[in-house]
């Protein structure tokens, strides 16, 4: 994305790299977004593709502080996939929407070859308005200021890794897809003016979306291992194939960084929020090392965790 | 989460870290080896060194598969895979590795059938399910995994699965530790032993270690509390100098080692004349090929094989990194040249050298300390 694209096709939107673009029309602000969804299997436990296609796009909205107001779909069909397929994932994507409480208001499909896709990519774009009050600028992050998570960590990456059937692992668990809007207007509604920065930590996970985070504000993400939770299913599935949970995506939480003297304010908000009674505080911002995230460990330790490179890879030997 | 919740109690590694500073002679500089990769990558994951006094060194050994094996056998392993109706199936961690022409991801990029799996059982698997395709398995490991690749051999022979070889670039400890000893600029006061091989080999195979070498050896397991307290028992036997081997990890490694996977080892595989490590150079029987009674099954004896030779630039210092004459951010290319992203030495290659553990876990921090001591 940075090496290629952005210096080719990206131009004159602020804030290029965040989860959405501000863009101007006839002087009206408006967040602007798109992403695709290519997910094997189709459907897991917890959800499916249709309903990732919805959220996640929902969700870059609602962490660039804007709200959704309309999604445009586009479906890539491999032949000789079932029409019973499809329907399902159409009725999951119309539950999807409901939930979030926005339209589809434009569409296309295309059929591809057999063997060309795996039964079906979706493409979602979507735009939305500001969310009042709200600015998110990574630059405007400071020393001093709290982070914060919605929620454990790690549920939809484990549950695809075991859905996949190339483990012979099981374990009792769930993707998190959901859209974060509520939790994020909940948020918004009490602490907007110390919000300075929101990200939802999908592909790369909480690792990944911090490191973005050091190094667009230029300071250090400091973290406490022991706030951030996660279930032991997932620990257990991470400690088996020598992966961290930290860089295992997540599909419904998302990350903010808020001033300290609204970060109690802020966190109490989330928690009393539906869904957001797992929120944490999870460390703070500070000057040094620069540009990087740092973990404390529970034993007085620390390690810095970088950006996951390409997928996560089990270790085995 | 039961066996792993109790290593990481915060209180009892408290308690092991002040013990350590107890028994640790402030006037004296200890080195200890951690011989396995695995020990290596806990140490940095678990921020162990900020808890450790100064004067303790922990030196990264040879114990990561990936980082030691030469990069043509990775040329040579892709070489075969690259003809079409060929599967090329490995671990996970050998998938970044590069060779000199590419990483198996790369390739895969460039439409060789590369796949990862998780145990050599699901290569054979793969064949199984495949009958019109040829799959080789890119065998690696020390004595933890070579088990299981003799174990899917004989299994392969036992259906007579015919599309199925394994490319074995298995590697013993023994060797490369005792290539290290010899070293003349090697200076260690003990050893972590390893914990993984240990349950296949068992703590006997050490005994020279202590006896002959004077060097005390704990087997370890992989917590934190295992490392400290294997740290704990290393310092109380230097301070009644003494040297013998012990094994901090029993709810795993039994002293006699597990019989069945060696006579699966012993039935499958011999040893090499010598093998190359990469960083330490040619080592004598150090490496394991697959027996003449599985030549059906043997990569090498089936296809052949172009026998790449890559040599590392020789401004890489892997080697004193690996005896740890020198630390990883002293080699002269550390984080410029050679870098996770951009390997140039073994080191660096997997998140269990110590270059890269180092790159990943430490090295800005202590940029950090450099710039603080400075000012």
């Amino acid at each position: 994305m940075e090496g290629l694209f952005a210096p080719f096709l990206l131009s004159g939107a602020e804030g290029q790299l965040a989860d959405a673009a501000r863009v101007e029309v006839n002087g009206t602000p408006i967040a602007f977004t798109t992403d695709s969804f290519v997910v094997r299997p189709l459907q897991f436990p917890g959800g499916s593709i249709g309903e990732l296609a919805i959220n996640g796009t929902v969700n870059d909205l609602a962490v660039s502080g804007a709200r959704p107001a309309a999604l445009a779909v586009t479906f890539v069909l491999e032949e000789g996939l079932s029409s019973s397929v499809l329907e399902a994932e159409v009725r999951a994507m119309r539950k999807a929407l409901a939930r979030a409480g926005v339209p589809i208001v434009a569409g296309d499909t295309k059929v591809v070859e057999r063997g060309k896709a795996d039964g079906m990519y979706i493409t979602t774009a979507g735009i939305g308005t500001p969310i009042p009050g709200v600015q998110i600028d990574a630059r405007n992050v400071r020393p001093g200021d709290k982070v914060l998570l919605s929620g454990p960590v790690g549920d939809h990456g484990i549950t695809i890794l075991l859905a996949r059937e190339e483990l012979d692992l099981e374990a009792d668990l769930t993707s998190d897809t959901r859209p974060v809007l509520p939790l994020v207007e909940a948020l918004a509604a009490e602490a907007a003016p110390g919000l300075v920065w929101m990200r939802d930590p999908t592909r790369g996970g909480v690792a990944t979306a911090l490191n973005e985070l050091a190094r667009d504000c230029g300071l250090c993400a400091e973290i406490s291992e022991e706030e951030i939770m996660i279930r032991d299913e997932v620990r257990g599935a991470c400690e088996l194939l020598g992966l961290d949970p930290l860089h295992i995506a997540n599909e419904g939480q998302f990350l903010a960084v808020v001033s300290p003297e609204y970060a109690q304010i802020a966190l109490n908000a989330l928690q009393l929020a539906e869904g957001g009674k797992d929120a944490r505080m999870i460390g703070e911002i500070c000057e040094q090392p620069a540009s990087t995230v740092v973990v404390h460990t529970r034993y007085r330790g620390s390690r810095i965790v970088d950006m996951l490179v390409g997928d996560p890879l089990p270790r085995i030997c | 989460m039961r066996y792993v919740d109790e290593f990481r109690d915060p209180e009892l590694i408290t308690k092991a870290a002040e013990e350590i500073r107890r028994l640790a002679d402030p006037a004296r500089h200890y080195r200890i080896m951690e011989v396995c990769g695995g020990h290596t990558h806990a140490i940095y994951r678990f921020g162990l060194k900020d808890i450790l006094p100064e004067n303790i060194d922990l030196i990264h050994g040879p114990g990561c598969p990936v980082c030691v094996l030469p990069m043509g056998r990775i040329d040579d392993g892709l070489s075969i895979a690259k003809e079409s109706n060929r599967i090329f199936a490995a671990f996970g961690d050998m998938m970044r590795v590069p060779g000199a022409h590419g990483s198996p991801l790369e390739h895969k990029a460039r439409g060789v059938d590369v796949r990862i799996v998780y145990s050599p059982a699901d290569a054979l698997q793969m064949a199984r399910k495949n009958p019109d395709k040829e799959v080789i398995f890119f065998a690696i490991g020390f004595e933890t995994t070579a088990p299981s690749t003799a174990l899917t051999l004989m299994a392969a022979k036992a259906e007579d699965i015919r599309n199925f070889s394994v490319f074995c670039n298995h590697v013993t400890i023994i060797p490369a530790i005792r290539a290290i000893l010899d070293s003349p600029d090697m200076r260690l006061d003990g050893f972590i032993g390893p914990g993984h091989v240990s349950t296949v080999i068992g703590c006997r195979p050490y005994e020279w270690i202590a006896k002959t070498e004077g060097k005390p050896v704990v087997t370890s397991g992989f917590e934190p509390l295992d490392l400290l307290q294997s740290i704990v028992m290393l310092l109380r036997q230097l301070e009644s100098g003494q040297a013998k081997v012990e094994n901090q990890y029993k709810r795993v490694v039994p002293w006699e080692g597990n019989r069945a996977a060696l006579q699966a080892m012993a039935e499958t595989m011999e040893l090499r004349p010598y093998f190359e490590w990469r960083g330490l150079g040619f080592i004598s029987q150090s490496a394991l090929r697959i027996r003449e009674k599985y030549s059906h099954w043997d990569a090498e004896r089936r296809y052949p094989v172009p026998e790449t030779r890559v040599t590392d630039p020789k401004s890489a210092q892997c080697g004193e990194v690996l005896k740890g004459v020198l630390k990883p951010h002293q080699c002269k290319l550390f984080g410029k040249e050679c870098t996770p992203e951009h390997p140039i030495g073994a080191l660096m290659v997997s998140a269990e050298g110590s270059c890269a553990a180092y790159y990943n876990y430490e090295h800005r921090k202590s940029l950090v300390t450099e710039i603080a001591s400075v000012a």
